[in-house]
């Protein structure tokens, strides 16, 4: 599939890199004239992605996170997130909504979040060696 | 981000403005389980009016609320939620555990 556009960002697994994360995909899916409330649900997706890296991938050190943002068909945004962290060993089980290894400060909804907010999720993940998380979002041509 | 409360007559209304996420998580549930035990107020209002983003990291803080406010004896519910931190409360199906009020529901 052909892209119309794309970007890739990659910064260290720092939480306060969460806030970049999700205005850098604001600003790059902003092009495709979204509305409001899709704007707040890229960004939301972003966000829950990234922290999973931050907290789950990379929970005892820094690591590298990649953000890959693309269009493709004229309208729809492909968000990946990638990270060379411990991986999922059961991803099945971790998309469950309030399955977390997160401790207290974790609700377990990143996720049900992350697919509640897409059309479509997919994830990659080997333990050990990473994990790449992939959205895709039409936007809604506006007359 | 950032808290103000206010306490009149038992009842602890805690406002939350700027953005909820992982990053700003840790000092926000520090800052709310510190105004509840102060207060020990009967009921916990955690008014969302001001926050511009929230993400899942707003449902663990509320998800504790309630929990600490049930222990204590107490209530708590969320309130005028923007319409970004209502999808995530939607998405999370959080009205089961705990009352939202005054959202801007479309």
């Amino acid at each position: 599939m052909k892209a119309d556009n794309y970007i890739k960002i990659e910064f260290p697994s720092r939480s306060v890199n969460e806030g970049f994360a999700r205005a850098a995909a604001a600003a790059f899916a902003a092009q495709l004239d979204p509305t409001m409330d899709e704007l707040g649900d890229i960004k939301t997706a972003v966000s829950e992605a990234v922290t999973n890296c931050i907290v789950h991938a990379y929970p005892d050190s820094i690591g590298r996170v990649t953000l890959r943002l693309r269009i493709i068909d004229g309208g729809t945004l492909e968000i990946s997130v990638k990270d060379a962290g411990r991986g999922i060993a059961d991803v099945a089980k971790a998309r469950e909504p309030l399955f977390t290894t997160g401790g207290e400060e974790r609700s377990g909804m990143g996720f049900t979040i992350m697919e509640s907010f897409t059309d479509s999720l997919r994830v990659r993940s080997a333990p050990g060696r990473g994990t790449t998380v992939t959205m895709r979002r039409a936007i809604a041509r506006r007359e | 981000m950032q808290i103000t409360a206010d306490y009149r007559s038992g009842r602890l209304v805690i406002r939350l403005a700027g953005e909820l996420d992982h990053h700003s998580a840790r000092a926000a549930l520090e800052e709310v389980e510190r105004l509840l035990d102060d207060y020990l107020p009967r009921d916990a209002v955690l008014d969302l009016a001001g926050l511009t983003f929230m993400d899942s990291a707003g449902i663990a803080l509320i998800l504790r609320t309630e929990r600490h406010m049930r222990r204590t004896g107490g209530r708590a519910c969320v309130s005028n939620p923007a319409k970004q931190p209502l999808r995530v409360l939607d998405a999370a199906g959080i009205d089961r555990m705990i009352p939202v009020r005054g959202g801007l529901r479309p």
